[in-house]
């Protein structure tokens, strides 16, 4: 019975102290661990600069546009706070939407466009048929409207989003 | 149902290679896996009841 | 209890019974799936944002749930078999592996065919993907280092210390998309908040990850049946089993 019980707490030591270190390194490592900046890290200067990096964000509605030269595409990533524009030449995913979430890969030039190289789209966690999501949208849509009204009746300025 | 024929099932909304890529793939891992049990434990069987006669000195396989 | 759960803890008791048990799980497994797959093709209805890609759902989130739950129950055998030295919760744990390395593959196979057409990418090294992938190597390292260790119990000593130090990886995979910004959505189901899936859709899940279950303890089964016969293949009672 005795060297059970010396191995069994062996083994948990073991296992404690192994998931202890692990979490320390991955401490150490979560900045390599960010797959991309949100639009405020990037105005906080926290994303690298002068190298490539990927920016991670929704699609500013009404923001997407073709440029005259016909394969540039110009929008805005917004986490609802801050916003960067974003330039890219190529093919944009099918689920590239206004509205959703985009994650791209490129580079902030000095004229303060992030001119990207790759752009993936990232959806979100819901799953519904399309006339659930539009009997959503329109919930959601008469909410903004009457939270709208609310607010010019407080004349209030400050409008955020969700 | 949302399908209006054979061929709109297996089109899958133009997305048809990418949903049959990977229950294919998943079947086909499956049945090899089944297979391959299924064989092994046979030939095993078949090896232990054949030892009888005479300590097989390490038939490993 | 009125099973005496020890008798079965011995390999010569436990092969006959895993025995009538494989058919059984199998069955279920068949069964399960083809009510699943019926929900899921033809009552679960398309998606609003990625219309008939996500139906590679029922079978990407199975397989990702098996390749975690499966990595856990391997390590509780093989931690099991190292502080207790009981000869079959080591079996257990090696039977486990192939199963759990193919259910791996297939939720990152599975994961790259359904991020193509929706993120625009095959794969990318976000936390998910890169842990999902490390689970892989560490099923893989496990398998490697029992095959390369002819003594079965020092093999089974040294399966258990890696497979025990794995196991940080499994929370690492699950929260991942929580703990860091991933390409990865967030889970749509979780213990903590109502799913965020229509029902028909969730309800063909469900009981599609029961069939991934019962298919996996039906193929643990019967790979430990072989792992058994295998390792007491000089004990009287497996030279004295009838030709089956």
């Amino acid at each position: 019975m005795k060297p059970r019980h010396k191995r069994l707490a062996l083994v948990a030591g073991g296992v404690a102290a192994i998931g202890i270190a692990v979490a320390l390194i991955l401490n150490v490592f979560r900045s390599n661990l960010v797959f991309f900046y949100s639009p405020s890290q990037v105005a906080a200067h926290e994303a690298p600069e002068g190298r490539s990096f990927r920016i991670g964000g929704l699609v500013e509605e009404g923001s997407l546009q073709r440029q005259p030269d016909g394969v540039t595409m110009r929008f805005v990533v917004t986490d609802t706070l801050k916003t960067v524009p974003v330039a890219y030449k190529g093919i944009l995913p099918d689920l590239f939407k206004e509205g959703k979430g985009v994650v791209a890969q490129g580079k902030l030039e000095a004229d303060g466009v992030f001119h990207a190289s790759e752009v993936l789209a990232k959806h979100d966690e819901n799953y519904m048929p399309p006339e659930a999501a539009d009997a959503l949208d329109k919930a959601r849509k008469a909410e903004i409207e009457s939270q709208k009204t609310l607010v010019m009746d407080k004349s209030s300025g400050t409008e955020s989003g969700k | 149902m949302q399908w209006e024929s054979v061929g709109q099932f297996f089109a899958m909304g133009g997305y048809g290679r990418f949903v049959w890529g990977s229950y294919a793939v998943t079947a086909a891992v499956i049945l090899i896996e089944v297979a391959t049990l299924v064989r092994r434990h046979r030939t095993l069987r078949r090896r232990a009841g054949r030892s009888t006669a005479t300590d097989s000195n390490g038939s490993s396989p | 209890m009125a099973v005496n759960w020890f008798k079965y803890a011995s390999p010569q008791t436990f092969y006959p019974l895993a025995g009538r048990l494989v058919p059984l799980f199998w069955l279920l497994a068949i069964v399960l799936g083809a009510i699943g797959l019926y929900i899921g093709f033809f009552v679960a209805p398309t998606d609003f944002q990625q219309g008939e890609s996500y139906r590679i759902i029922f079978i990407h989130v199975p397989a990702a749930w098996m390749s975690m739950v499966i990595y856990v129950v391997m390590a509780a055998w093989a931690g099991l078999g190292l502080v207790l030295n009981t000869r079959l919760s080591s079996m257990m744990a090696t039977a486990l592996a192939p199963t759990g390395a193919l259910m791996t593959f297939l939720a990152l196979w599975t994961g790259a065919l359904w991020g193509k057409p929706t993120w625009g990418t095959w794969w990318a090294w976000d936390a998910r993907m890169t842990s999902e992938l490390i689970l892989l190597f560490l099923y893989i390292g496990f398998m490697a280092l029992q095959a390369a260790i002819d003594d079965p119990r020092r093999a089974d000593k040294a399966g258990a210390i890696l497979a025990l130090v794995g196991v940080v990886n499994v929370p690492i995979i699950y929260f991942s998309v929580k703990w860091w910004n991933t390409l990865h959505q967030g889970a749509s189901v979780s213990l903590t908040r109502a799913p965020s899936m229509a029902n028909a859709m969730l309800l063909g899940m469900l009981i599609m990850a029961l069939a991934f279950w019962a298919y996996s303890i039906g193929a643990a089964l019967l790979r430990v049946r072989s792992v058994i016969l295998e390792r007491e293949r000089h004990a009287g009672w497996v030279r004295e089993l009838p030709p089956g």
